[in-house]
């Protein structure tokens, strides 16, 4: 496809096709301007919110700040707390997206490359998870993850209103799709390095974490991706299972909170700002990573 | 040897199965036990009720409410969305024109559009809400007002307040649907668009014979997401709306109201009564996609 030149009717019929095409390009601009439009105003608007006062916010929409009031910022961060559900956010996920992707793949791995009774059954059992509406097993787990807080010892650290229960919960509503993705991955690496280990003396483990492992990065880091986005996002099961401390709340707790406990007292501009904080991160990450991350999130429905 | 390999899988397998049938299966399975009980109160015991509770349910005006507005953003949700998706896919890579990038600024309308998708569901109704405000404190409203119009109820008024839901849901989605079918659109080979454009095909008939019939799988995978995400609405409605599903019900869910029983009321019966219907419904949709799903696969060499 890259031999322009053999063929110089190529040209001809490209230019054909841009005459054809040529009323319909302004049109077609005029329309993803449009779009762009739709998506950007609303984004912007809420960051120049942020550091308007009071009474600009309630004034008219779409007047300037009059100066920038970053105070709003600053009592966002403190009063409303969204430092610490940030803090807490980051905590919950790096630990829900590390073991996720740990035991995730380990499961993955043996159930593509490992033939023994019961495999079959182990990788429906797994990617039935997918179809399942999380609404359905609410009720059952939150005593679930109730009574886990009294198993000896262990007990205070999973319990209701911890982040170890809620990391654990999360690991297990990402396992189907980590383990369906994965185990697909897997079964596409070619299987002689891995011999080769074998008869070299490696263990079944060391094959695992020093082969197959980094063989995999590429899917490791899509799926990787699309975990740490699905469980930053997360607010169902925060919402049922970290409900009564708030010290703990993760960031989607908190910013929908400020607005759904808001009264007439509330702090208006602090809440824009909370919005923003919550928004800044997601552009910061997303502008440096956005083709791993259109990758990563797409990768599910191009397998 | 093969007594290394037995212990390395059970091993390997031990902790995510048994992760997964504590907090998956356990209670998935416990969930349709508790629909067919009367369990209210977080220390009451349950007792069986037969099928009091979908008895019950048949009579919930609210819940069928919820389901109709599920229904109804099942067949509108991915109609709006695969459709505006495809369009600018379509616009953005010229009809296709087989992985060379597309049209000028391609690169930079995907990236723009996706950028919803990566924000939290919660965040976005937050920053609606304020965009929706009725007076002229909201974005949408202010420009209204000063052109002398009476302002939009965008969430307060029972006629609107559901499309105002269906807007973000849309605004959310179509960039996603954009990047994956502009990825499709590149793996068309350029020479079967140039043959097209050679018999004399201009741009709606490129679109509609070329692109549209070579993109049908993935169309189809959008369209299973988006019905099972038109089904598992909860945060934008929980947290955008008013009353939670209001006003007067006009914008709740099944999955709002399941919530609702379970955690305000304390209804578990009753809200694994409804959890057992929206399962019925969401596997009846998957069961319903695979079936008019089954079309032979188009392979490029």
């Amino acid at each position: 496809m890259t031999d322009v030149a053999a063929f110089p009717s190529r040209a001809l019929v490209r230019e054909e096709r841009r005459r054809r095409l040529g009323p319909l390009s302004a049109l077609t601009h005029v329309a993803l301007f449009v779009w762009t439009v739709l998506v950007v105003v609303p984004i912007v608007w809420t960051f120049l919110a942020s550091v308007k006062s009071e009474d600009e916010i309630f004034g008219d929409a779409w007047s300037l700040p009059a100066r920038l009031r970053l105070d709003n910022w600053a009592r966002a961060w403190e009063q409303a707390h969204i430092g610490q559900y940030m803090i807490n956010s980051i905590v919950v996920v790096a630990f829900g997206t590390l073991g996720t992707m740990l035991f995730g793949s380990m499961a993955a791995y043996v159930l593509a490359r490992y033939r023994f009774r019961g495999n079959r059954a182990i990788y429906l059992l797994f990617v039935s998870g997918l179809a399942f509406p999380v609404y359905l097993a609410l009720t059952p787990l939150f005593f679930v993850v109730r009574n886990m807080g009294t198993v000896p010892v262990i007990g205070p650290f999973i319990g209701l209103n911890t982040h170890g229960g809620l990391v654990l919960v999360y690991i297990a509503y990402s396992l189907p799709f980590t383990v369906f993705f994965l185990a697909a991955f897997f079964r596409t690496l070619p299987g002689a390095v891995a011999e080769a280990a074998f008869v070299d003396g490696a263990s079944h483990a060391r094959v695992f974490f020093q082969i197959m492992l980094p063989m995999a990065k590429p899917g490791i880091v899509s799926v990787t991706i699309f975990n740490v986005l699905g469980q930053w996002n997360q607010y169902q099961l925060p919402l049922v299972l970290l409900n009564s401390d708030r010290d703990r709340w993760v960031l989607t707790q908190g910013i929908a909170d400020i607005s759904t406990a808001a009264g007439y007292d509330a702090d208006w501009s602090a809440l824009f700002a909370a919005l923003s904080m919550a928004i800044l991160p997601m552009l910061i990450v997303y502008t440096i990573f956005q083709s791993q991350i259109q990758k990563g999130l797409t990768a599910g429905a191009l397998k | 040897m093969d007594h290394g390999r037995t212990r390395f899988v059970a091993g390997f397998l031990a902790i995510p199965v048994t992760l997964y049938l504590i907090y998956v299966i356990a209670p998935y399975a416990q969930a349709f036990y508790i629909a067919f009980t009367d369990w209210r109160g977080v220390n009451a015991a349950p007792r069986l009720v037969g099928l009091e509770n979908f008895r019950r349910l048949l009579a919930d005006n609210v819940f069928w409410q919820a389901v109709s507005h599920n229904l109804i953003l099942l067949v509108l949700l991915p109609i709006l969305t695969l459709g505006i998706a495809l369009l600018f896919a379509f616009l953005l890579n010229a009809g296709g024109r087989g992985g060379t990038g597309g049209i000028r600024g391609s690169k930079f309308y995907r990236v723009v559009f996706f950028f919803p998708q990566v924000l939290a569901v919660a965040v976005v109704a937050v920053l609606f809400q304020q965009v929706f405000r009725p007076d002229r404190s909201g974005m949408l409203n202010a420009p209204l007002i000063a052109l002398g119009f009476e302002p939009i109820g965008f969430l307060s008024s029972t006629d609107v307040a559901f499309w105002s839901i269906l807007a973000v849901l849309v605004w959310q989605a179509v960039g996603f649907y954009v990047v994956l079918f502009s990825a499709g659109i590149a793996s068309i080979p350029r020479d079967l668009f140039e043959a097209a454009a050679i018999d004399g095909a201009g741009g709606p008939s490129l679109f509609l014979r070329v692109t549209l019939p070579l993109l049908w799988d993935t169309i189809q995978v959008g369209w299973v997401y988006l019905g099972i995400a038109a089904l598992d609405v909860f945060a934008i409605v929980w947290v955008m709306t008013a009353e939670h599903g209001g006003p007067d019900h006009s914008t709740t869910v099944m999955a709002a109201e399941i919530y609702r029983t379970a955690f305000q009321y304390f209804k578990f019966g009753y809200a694994s009564a409804m959890g057992v219907v929206l399962f019925f419904f969401t596997i009846g949709f998957a069961a319903l996609a695979l079936r008019l799903s089954r079309r032979e696969r188009i392979e490029f060499q």
